[in-house]
């Protein structure tokens, strides 16, 4: 094999490969997918040079370690963690030349959930849909690292790479989600709504990259029958019966039966990505709208 | 017709019933074709039709009352034959549901023209619409762990073929001879909404044909 390739030294919690998704085939029952924390990966992708669209590497809380057969430029966003190259320490969110041969570790995150590591050229697995992205809900797309695994890269472009740190968000001490009245709103009482915008969640550990579930009090419903199944979008807060919100991300699916009581502005669901359970949650509700 | 509030580049429209629901997709995708309409997905379902990636929903929201799209015709939409055993584990329960031997449960399915409502579930799985309603069945009451791939099954008003193994609650009537979702394949969803499908029986169950 060329030396366009990594290997998976070790693979971590849950590991995978993503670009911006396969959004336009939801008609089919296909999820959108893609990074979680898409600003992360974009500008993961642009301190190597390569284009938003490129795939990259989404870690969920400890990291992962991978060795580069031929040098390679990377670049580590999202939430920081400590980065090594053969055990040195090098730059978070800064592009870093690995030598050929050389482990590039990932280690356990100090804030926040997902990080992203990049390479020139991007990850190169064959597409899906046009997509490289991991679906963890329908299971498109390549599946999770593992240890030993061997992943391709793209040829790396031309373009040379910006210098120097890039600011990024800090992971949320406090979620704030503003959001607008969703299609099922009036599936609620007035006194459920109104305590959607005012009470204090926490984000669930049972959270995913299908949803960021919540804690706290239950929305009570004015209807109780049973909903047909409907289209949903990206931040769609879906009730299910239990009354805890559910706020739906990038693998969620594409119709359900669920009233959605919200819809979350997608610009905060990069913080929602790096929310940790346990982390406060507030619904910021517009008004009319 | 209803149009709520979806987020701030969607809008979820909301029809009366399922064939109004098919009229505005086939109205909708006709619009996105010819260029009047910039929307990245159109979803229908039991009896909406999600549009997102709108650049004005509110715009979108005051045009389309004024558009009544056409009810759809009874032969518009491809139409895909799917070659199906009717050797399903549900069979006789089905059939003794519609009051039917199991043959002639399967000669009535066999017959019926279906159409793809919409999708959902999984990659390619198409809840199909055609049974005349008082052939609604209910879903088992103990879903199985896994359903294999090619599973035809009944649940409700719809009939679905399983693209690939999965849990499932639906009464299988048969299994297809042909593959419903292919990733590597062009286009990789046997079936999309809209499509017209017919059921050939390459198995019937013997007995009477009533």
């Amino acid at each position: 094999m060329s030396d366009r390739a990594l290997s998976v030294v070790r693979a971590g919690a849950l590991t995978t490969v993503q670009d911006r998704g396969r959004a336009g085939h939801a008609h089919l029952g296909v999820p959108r997918s893609g990074a979680l924390d898409a600003p992360a990966a974009a500008l993961a992708n642009r301190l190597v040079g390569n284009p938003a669209g490129a795939a990259v590497l989404e870690t969920t809380l400890d990291g992962c370690a991978l060795r580069p057969r031929g040098t390679v430029l990377a670049a580590v966003t999202g939430a920081p963690c400590p980065v090594r190259v053969d055990g040195r320490p090098v730059a978070w969110g800064a592009p870093v030349r690995v030598p050929a041969g050389a482990l590039l570790d990932l280690g356990r995150v100090t804030a926040g959930v997902r990080s992203y590591v990049s390479f020139a050229g991007g990850v190169a697995v064959d597409p899906v849909l046009a997509s490289r992205s991991t679906d963890l809900l329908s299971g498109l797309g390549p599946a999770p690292l593992t240890d030993g695994a061997v992943l391709p890269l793209g040829p790396a472009g031309t373009a040379p790479p910006p210098r120097g740190f890039a600011a990024q968000p800090a992971p949320p001490a406090e979620l704030l989600l503003r959001a607008r009245p969703g299609p099922r709103a009036d599936w609620f009482t007035p006194a459920a709504l109104a305590l959607l915008g005012r009470a204090r969640y926490r984000v669930s550990a049972a959270s995913n990259r299908i949803g960021l579930r919540t804690e706290g009090p239950p929305l009570r419903r004015a209807l109780t029958g049973e909903l047909p199944s409907e289209g949903l979008v990206l931040g769609a807060v879906q009730v299910p019966p239990d009354g805890r919100p559910v706020v739906f991300l990038a693998d969620h699916p594409t119709t359900g039966g669920y009233p959605v009581a919200a819809v979350v502005d997608t610009a905060d669901l990069a913080a929602a990505a790096q929310a940790v359970p346990g982390t406060p949650v507030r619904f910021l509700m517009a008004q009319g709208a | 017709m209803r149009c709520l509030p979806a987020g701030a580049h969607a809008l979820l429209v909301e029809l009366d019933d399922g064939e109004q629901a098919a009229a505005l997709h086939a109205e909708l995708l006709r619009r996105r074709g010819a260029g009047e309409l910039r929307a990245t997905e159109i979803v229908p379902a039991a009896r909406t039709v999600l549009l997102d990636g709108l650049d004005d929903p509110a715009a979108l929201a005051a045009r389309l009352p004024g558009w009544q799209p056409p009810p759809v015709a009874a032969a518009d939409g491809a139409l895909t034959e799917i070659p199906v055993r009717y050797d399903g584990p549900d069979l006789p329960e089905v059939a003794a549901h519609w009051g039917l031997t199991p043959r002639a449960a399967a000669l009535l399915h066999a017959k019926t023209v279906f159409r793809v409502a919409f999708c959902g579930f999984a990659p390619g799985f198409g809840y199909l619409t055609g049974l005349p309603e008082r052939y609604a069945v209910p879903r088992r009451a103990d879903p199985r762990t896994a359903v294999p791939a090619g599973a035809v099954g009944l649940a409700g008003p719809y009939t679905g073929v399983y693209p690939r193994s999965s849990p499932g609650g639906w009464q299988l009537i048969g299994t297809a001879e042909c593959v419903l979702w292919d990733a590597q394949r062009s286009p990789a969803a046997l079936l999309a909404p809209g499509m017209r499908v017919r059921f050939v029986p390459r198995y019937l169950p013997p007995g009477e044909e009533r």
